[in-house]
C-alpha cells in the first residue's frame, strides 16, 4: 500500500445500494490510501458510477459505511463532500455553457469563497498546474479538452485530499492524456489521493498503484495493476476471455461507394462546428475510421452524410455514383445507405415507443412495400414490423423483457444491438456508424465491431466515426481524423500508429510526424512530470 | 419534510393509461364537494345536479349532444397539435374565424339556396380556421415565433373581427340595433337529427365522425406515426426523414380546420346566425377535453361528453340550487389539474419520501 | 399642452407598470428553467383577491398584501405539479390559467358592479411640480414605485449575487447543477412562487390602481403579453423595462385613437396591442441564433433527479 501511516485516506466498508430489484452496489469494500492512485476498474454498467456517487454525496448507500481517515463520516450532499476533502471530476463535465470559467469554478465552490478572487485564483492555479485558462471565456466555446480543465481546475481550487476522476481520459488526445497523466502525478507527489475510474487497461497499469475490479456490482478482485497484463485486467473485469474481432484477410476493395468531395456545412447553432471542404472516399470491401476528439464537428458529418442536414452541392456528395448532397435521408436510404447516429435515445430510437415502432422509424422510406399498404395511404402492417423485430433481436442476441417492449426498456448494449441490427436486417451496401459501441458493454461492442467488419466482408463499405482508439485500430482498413470541422488525409492501417493519429487529433498538421515519439504501449516509464 | 420522488417505470403502464382519467374525475368529485360545501350546499345535491340530473332526460341529453359537438371535434384536432408537440391554444380564434367564413355563404349570397348551400358552407368554415390557424403555423415554421404565445394572440383579434362584424357590416339591418347577422334560412342551417325529440343536430354526429377519422389516422397511418415521432423526440423525427416545419403546418391547419368546422356547426346548427358571442370558451374547454381523453380522439368522445355534462350541470345546479355558473370552469380547471397529474403515472411510480430519513440535499 | 403630454406619459404608465411586474417575475422563473403559462390565472387571483380584501378590510394596501400572497400560494399549484410530479409545463401553465379565470369569476360574483378601494398616490411634496416628469417620478401610485425597484433588484439579485448565479446556473443546465449538489428543485420553487407574487401584485394594480372595480376576465390577456415581453426582452429584466413602457404607450395609444374618433372602427384599434405582440414576437424571434444564444436551455425541460 503507498499509504505513509497505516491509516488509509478513504476506507468503503461492505457498501450495499439497490434501486428496485438490482443491486448496483452489493457489498462493496475498497482503501485509499495517502498520496496513492487507485483505479476503480469495472465495464459499463458494473456498479463504479453508483459508488463514486455515494462517495461524492450524490446518493447514500443502504448499507455499509465510508472511513474518512479512519473515522466513520455520512456524506450526505456534494457540499458536505468538498467540505470533507472529497474533490471529483466529472466524466459528463458538470458545467454550465452559457456561463464563463470563474462563474462556473464558483459554483461549486462553498458560500465562504471570496467571490471577487475566483478569476484571479483560478488563473493562477491553471498556470501552475499546466492547464492553462482564461477564467471569462463563455464555457460554451471551449473545446472538450479545455472544458476538462475547468472542471479539473475547479476541483483543485477546493485543495481536495481525494481527487474522484470518471474516465478523465475518454475525451483527450493521446498527448492531451499525456498531461493529464503528469498532473495527476504532481497531486501524488503532493500527498493527495486519487481515485480513477476507466476501463483504458494501458493507462491504469502505467498509471495506477493499486486497482480494485467491479463485476455486477461487486468486488471481484484488487490488484497491482503493474503486475498485470492488459488481457489478464480484462478477463477480470468482463469475467470471461474477450476475444478481439477477427481480422479478415484484405478482402477485394471494390467501387467508391460513398464520395464525398469539397463538401461543406455552416455551423447551425452558436456552439456548433463548420464543416471544411470536406474530402472522403469508401470503397466497397473496406471498414474505415473517422477519429477525432468529441466535438469537433464529428456529429456535424453524421448530419452531412446521412442528409439530415442537406446541402446545396448535388455533387459533393455521391453514394453509389448518386449525386445525393441535396437529396433527403430516406433518398440515401433508398441508395443502399444506412446510418446509425450516436445517441440512442431521442435519435436512432424513440425511448417510449416499441421496438417495432422503432424499426418503422428508420425504414419506413427504404422497406415502404414491406412494412406499409394502400400506397399513399400508409397504412402500417403491424404484424410484418413484429416479425422482423423478432427476427433482428434473435439474429443481433438482443436480451429483452416481453415481446415487443418500449425501448426504454432495454439496456444501452441491448439497445445498441437492436439499432444496429435493424439497419443490418437491410443488408446495406453503405454503413455510417457514429460511435458504434460508446458506452455498452465489452460483450456488445464484440459483438457490433464483429458485425460491422462481416458487413465489409462481404463487400458492403463501412464508415465508423468513434472517439475509441482501441476501436478505430481495432476494425478500420484506413484511419482519418477530424479536427475542427477538417478531415485529414486517411492514413491505411498499415502506417497508422497511436502517436500519428494523436497528433492529428490535436490538430498537428498532418504532413509531419514529430521525431520522438514514444512506444504506445508504455511499461511504467512515469515521464517525470512530478518533478517538473 | 415530506418529498415526493418519482420512480421511473422502465416500461409504461397500460393501467394508469386507461385509468388515470378516471382518477382524475374522482378527485376532481371530490374537491367539487368541497366546494360545494364551502358555498353553504350539500355537496351530494350539488354533485346530483351536475353530473346525473341532465342526464335523466331526453331533452337534456340532445342538449349534451350540442355541447359535446364542437368540442369533440376541436378536441380531435387539438390531439394531433399536442402529440407533435405544436401548442395550439388559439382554436378559440380559429372557431370564430370559421364561423365568419361559413357565414359568409348565407349572409352575403341569401339568394343562394340549394343543396350545395350547406357543404360548402362547411367547406369555407374549415378553409377559414385552417388559414387562420395557418398563421401561428408560417410564424413558428418561417420565423421561429413561439406558437403559444401568438395563436393566443389571434383569438383576441378573432373576437374582436367577430365583434366588429355583426355590430357593422354584417348587421342585420331589421334587426333593431341589436348586434347579430342575418337569421339563416333552411337550406344553410344544419339540420336536426331527430326534431320530435330535441334539438340535438347534425354536428354531434359531424364530430364523432371527425374523431373516429383522426383516431384512425392516428394509430394506423405512416402519417400518423410521423406525428407521434416529431412530437416525443424531434431529432429522431430528423433522423426518420420527417420534417419538423411540415407537421408544424399540418397539425395546425388540421386542427384550424376541425375548429372551423366546429364554430360553422355551432352557428348554423344551434344559433341560427353569426351573434358578437358563439362560444362559451369551446376553444379553451377542448383543450381540457384533449387532455382528459388522453390525446386521444376516442377518449376525446367520452371526455367531451363529460365536460358539456359540467357545462349542462351548472345550469342546472344554478337553476335548483342558486350555486354559480362560474363553478363550471372551476371544475374544469381542476379535471384538467388532476389529469395531468395523474399522467405522470403512466411513466412514473410515486413515492411519498419524507426527508429526515434519507437527509439528502435535494 | 405640457399637461396633456404629462398625462399622457402617466398613463402609459399605468398601464405598462402590470405588464412589467408580471413579465418580470416570470423572467426569474424562466430564468430558473421554467415556463409557467399561468401568468394570467395568477394575476387574475391577485386582482379579484386585491379587490376583496381591500373591500372588506377598507384598507388597499392589505389588499395588496393579500394579492401577493395569494398569487405566489397559487403558483405553487403548478409549482407541485411541474417540480414534484413533473407534469408537462406548457399544459399545466395553461390549466392554472383555465383554474385562475375560473376561480376569480366564481369568488367575484358578488363583487360585479361594487366600488372598489383605491390605492393613493404617494406624492413627494415640491418635487411633485417638476414640470413634465415631476408627477410621473413623485407623483405615482405606490406599485408604480415598487416596479421600478423591482427592476433593479432582479437586476442585481440575477447578476449580482451567488443565489441569482446558481438560479441561472439551474436554468443552464438542471443536470451539472444536481451534480454539484445544487438544490435545482428547491430554486425552481423559490423562483416560480416569486413569479406568482410578481403576478398577484400585478393583478391587484388592475383592481386597485388602474380600474378600481372588479369585472371578470379583466387582465384581458395581460398575462399573455407579459410572457411574450419576456421573450422580448431575451430575459433581461432593463430590456424588459422598455418592452413594457412600448407596449404601455402602444395600448394608450390605441384608447387615445378611439377617444379622438378617427374613423377607424374601435375593434381594429383595440386589436393593436394583440397584433403589435405578435409583430415583436416574429421579430425578435427571427433571429434565431440571438434567441438560442439568450434563452435559458433547461427552459421548459422538465427535472427528474437521476438516481
Amino acid at each position: 500500500m503507498a499509504g505513509n501511516d497505516g491509516v488509509p485516506m478513504l476506507e468503503v466498508r461492505h457498501i450495499v445500494k439497490s434501486f428496485g430489484p438490482l443491486k448496483a452496489n452489493d457489498n462493496v469494500s475498497l482503501s485509499v490510501g495517502s498520496g496513492e492512485i487507485h483505479s476503480l476498474l469495472g465495464e459499463n454498467g458494473a456498479g463504479k458510477s453508483t459508488l463514486v456517487k455515494m462517495l461524492y454525496g450524490s446518493l447514500q448507500p443502504d448499507t455499509g459505511e465510508i472511513l474518512w481517515r479512519g473515522k466513520p463520516v455520512s456524506i450526505t450532499s456534494p457540499s458536505m463532500a468538498r467540505q470533507t476533502g472529497i474533490g471529483m471530476v466529472f466524466q459528463h463535465f458538470s458545467l454550465f455553457d452559457s456561463l464563463s470559467v470563474a462563474d462556473n469554478i464558483l459554483l461549486s465552490l462553498e458560500e465562504s469563497f471570496a467571490t471577487s478572487d475566483v478569476a484571479e485564483k483560478a488563473r493562477q492555479l491553471s498556470i501552475d498546474y499546466g492547464l492553462p485558462l482564461n477564467p471569462h471565456s463563455i464555457v460554451g466555446d471551449l473545446s472538450v479538452g479545455e472544458r476538462q480543465r475547468v472542471e479539473i481546475v475547479r476541483c483543485l481550487l477546493q485543495n481536495p485530499d481525494l481527487i474522484i476522476l470518471d474516465e478523465p481520459t475518454s475525451v483527450l488526445t493521446p498527448q492531451e492524456a499525456e498531461n493529464l497523466f503528469e498532473t495527476l502525478e504532481r497531486l501524488r507527489s503532493e500527498g493527495r489521493s486519487i481515485l480513477y475510474i476507466s476501463h483504458r487497461l494501458e493507462e491504469v497499469k502505467r498509471m495506477c498503484d493499486r486497482a480494485t475490479i467491479l463485476r455486477h456490482g461487486k468486488v471481484v478482485g484488487e490488484c497491482d495493476p503493474a503486475e498485470e497484463t492488459a488481457e489478464s485486467l480484462a478477463s477480470l473485469m468482463v469475467g470471461t476471455n474477450v476475444n478481439k474481432a477477427n481480422r479478415r484477410t484484405a478482402g477485394e476493395i471494390g467501387e467508391p461507394l460513398l464520395e464525398i468531395t469539397g463538401a461543406n456545412l455552416p455551423a447551425g447553432s452558436p456552439f456548433a462546428i463548420a464543416l471544411k471542404n470536406v474530402n472522403l472516399t469508401v470503397r466497397g470491401g473496406e471498414v474505415v475510421g473517422i477519429a477525432g476528439v468529441a466535438g469537433n464537428g464529428q456529429s456535424e458529418f453524421f448530419r452531412l452524410v446521412s442528409g439530415e442536414d442537406v446541402i446545396a452541392d448535388a455533387e459533393a456528395i455521391k453514394i453509389r455514383s448518386s449525386s445525393s448532397g441535396s437529396s433527403g435521408i430516406n433518398d440515401r436510404r433508398r441508395l443502399g445507405a444506412a446510418f446509425v447516429p450516436e445517441e440512442r435515445l431521442g435519435h436512432g430510437a424513440i425511448p417510449d415507443l416499441s421496438l417495432s415502432e422503432n424499426l418503422l422509424l428508420s425504414r419506413h422510406g427504404s422497406d415502404n412495400a414491406a412494412f406499409l399498404r394502400m400506397g399513399k395511404l400508409g397504412l402500417i402492417r403491424t404484424d410484418i414490423m413484429l416479425d422482423a423485430t423478432a427476427r433482428i433481436c434473435e439474429n443481433m442476441d438482443v436480451r429483452k423483457t416481453g415481446e415487443d417492449p418500449d425501448a426504454s426498456s432495454l439496456s444501452g448494449g441491448n439497445l445498441q444491438k437492436f439499432i444496429m441490427g435493424r439497419e443490418l436486417d437491410r443488408q446495406p451496401s453503405l454503413l455510417i456508424v457514429n460511435q458504434p459501441t460508446w458506452g455498452v458493454d465489452a460483450g456488445a461492442a464484440a459483438r457490433i465491431r464483429q458485425a460491422m467488419m462481416d458487413l465489409a466482408q462481404a463487400g458492403s463499405a463501412v464508415l465508423v466515426i468513434s472517439q475509441d482508439l482501441d476501436e478505430i485500430f481495432e476494425i478500420s482498413d484506413r484511419i482519418t481524423v477530424m479536427h475542427d470541422g477538417e478531415l485529414s488525409e486517411p492514413i491505411p492501417i498499415e502506417d497508422a500508429t497511436y502517436e500519428k493519429i494523436g497528433l492529428l487529433m490535436g490538430g498537428a498538421n498532418p504532413g509531419h510526424v514529430l521525431p520522438e515519439v514514444e512506444e504506445h504501449v508504455p511499461g511504467d516509464n512515469a515521464s517525470g512530470g512530478a518533478d517538473k | 419534510m415530506i418529498r415526493v420522488e418519482l420512480v421511473k417505470r422502465p416500461q409504461h403502464s397500460n393501467f394508469y393509461m386507461l385509468m388515470s382519467p378516471f382518477i382524475a374525475f374522482g378527485l376532481t368529485l371530490v374537491f367539487g364537494a368541497l366546494i360545494f360545501l364551502a358555498l353553504g350546499k350539500n355537496p351530494f345535491t350539488g354533485l346530483y345536479f351536475y353530473f346525473i340530473d341532465p342526464l335523466s332526460q331526453v331533452w337534456s341529453l340532445h342538449e349534451l349532444a350540442i355541447k359535446a359537438g364542437p368540442l369533440i371535434m376541436i378536441a380531435a384536432g387539438l390531439c394531433v397539435c399536442y402529440r407533435s408537440n405544436n401548442w395550439n391554444i388559439g382554436a378559440e380564434g380559429q372557431f370564430i374565424v370559421g364561423a365568419i367564413f361559413g357565414s359568409m355563404i348565407p349572409i352575403l349570397m341569401p339568394g343562394f339556396q340549394t343543396v350545395l348551400t350547406l357543404p360548402l358552407m362547411l367547406i369555407m368554415a374549415m378553409v377559414g380556421g385552417a388559414l387562420y390557424a395557418g398563421i401561428p403555423a408560417l410564424l413558428k415554421a418561417r420565423y421561429n415565433a413561439n406558437e403559444i404565445l401568438t395563436s393566443l394572440m389571434l383569438v383576441y383579434v378573432a373576437q374582436l373581427l367577430l365583434d366588429w362584424l355583426v355590430r357593422g357590416v354584417w348587421r342585420d339591418p331589421q334587426g333593431f340595433a341589436f348586434p347579430g347577422s342575418v337569421r339563416f334560412p333552411p337550406a344553410a342551417t344544419l339540420p336536426e337529427m331527430i326534431p320530435s325529440q330535441g334539438d340535438a343536430h347534425y354536428g354531434f354526429l359531424l364530430a364523432l365522425i371527425a374523431a373516429v377519422a383522426v383516431w384512425f389516422f392516428l394509430a394506423k397511418t405512416l402519417k400518423g406515426f410521423e406525428v407521434s415521432v416529431l412530437g416525443l423526440s424531434p431529432r429522431a423525427g430528423k433522423f426518420a426523414g420527417f420534417s419538423a416545419s411540415a407537421m408544424v403546418f399540418f397539425s395546425f391547419m388540421l386542427s384550424g380546420a376541425l375548429a372551423g368546422l366546429a364554430g360553422i356547426s355551432e352557428v348554423s346548427g344551434a344559433i341560427g346566425q353569426l351573434r358578437e358571442v358563439i362560444s362559451p370558451g369551446y376553444g379553451f374547454a377542448a383543450i381540457i377535453v384533449a387532455f382528459l381523453g388522453r390525446l386521444n380522439p376516442l377518449g376525446t368522445i367520452a371526455a367531451g361528453l363529460l365536460l358539456a355534462l359540467t357545462y349542462l350541470g351548472g345550469e342546472a345546479a344554478q337553476i335548483s340550487l342558486g350555486i354559480s355558473d362560474k363553478v363550471v370552469r372551476v371544475f374544469q380547471g381542476m379535471l384538467l389539474f388532476f389529469v395531468l397529474g395523474c399522467d405522470t403515472l403512466v411513466h412514473y411510480k410515486i413515492r411519498i419520501v419524507s426527508r429526515s430519513a434519507e437527509g439528502s440535499a435535494t | 399642452m405640457m399637461d396633456m403630454w404629462q398625462n399622457i406619459i402617466l398613463t402609459i404608465a399605468t398601464a405598462a407598470t402590470p405588464l412589467l411586474i408580471a413579465a418580470l417575475g416570470e423572467l426569474v422563473v424562466e430564468r430558473s428553467g421554467v415556463l409557467n403559462l399561468g401568468v394570467e390565472g395568477m394575476m387574475i387571483m391577485g386582482a379579484v383577491t386585491g379587490f376583496a380584501v381591500a373591500l372588506a378590510t377598507g384598507n388597499p394596501w392589505l389588499g395588496m398584501i393579500g394579492a401577493v400572497i395569494v398569487g405566489s400560494l397559487f403558483s405553487l399549484l403548478f409549482g407541485f405539479l411541474v417540480l414534484s410530479i413533473a407534469t408537462n409545463q406548457v399544459a399545466t401553465g395553461l390549466s392554472l390559467t383555465l383554474l385562475g379565470l375560473g376561480l376569480s369569476g366564481m369568488i367575484g360574483e358578488e363583487f360585479v358592479g361594487e366600488p372598489g378601494v383605491k390605492l393613493s398616490n404617494i406624492e413627494i411634496p415640491g418635487l411633485v411640480d417638476i414640470p413634465l416628469v415631476g408627477r410621473l417620478l413623485f407623483g405615482q401610485d405606490p406599485i408604480f414605485y415598487i416596479s421600478i425597484a423591482l427592476v433593479f433588484g432582479v437586476m442585481w439579485f440575477l447578476f449580482r449575487t451567488r443565489t441569482g448565479l446558481t438560479l441561472r446556473s439551474v436554468g443552464d443546465n438542471h443536470d451539472s447543477a444536481h451534480a454539484l449538489g445544487i438544490p435545482v428543485l428547491r430554486y425552481r420553487y423559490f423562483a416560480i412562487m416569486f413569479g406568482g407574487a410578481c403576478a398577484g401584485l400585478a393583478g391587484a394594480h388592475l383592481t386597485l390602481v388602474y380600474t378600481p372595480q372588479w369585472i371578470e376576465n379583466m387582465t384581458s390577456g395581460r398575462g399573455w403579453i407579459a410572457l411574450a415581453l419576456v421573450v422580448f426582452a431575451s430575459w433581461r429584466p432593463l430590456r424588459l423595462l422598455a418592452g413594457a413602457y412600448l407596449f404601455g404607450a402602444v395600448s394608450i395609444g390605441q384608447l387615445h385613437a378611439q377617444a379622438l374618433g378617427l374613423g377607424i372602427p374601435s375593434q381594429f384599434l383595440s386589436s393593436l396591442p394583440y397584433l403589435a405582440t405578435i409583430v415583436v414576437l416574429v421579430i425578435i424571434s427571427t433571429n434565431r441564433r440571438l434567441t438560442l444564444m439568450n434563452t435559458p436551455a433547461c427552459l421548459g425541460k422538465p427535472f427528474v433527479p437521476a438516481r
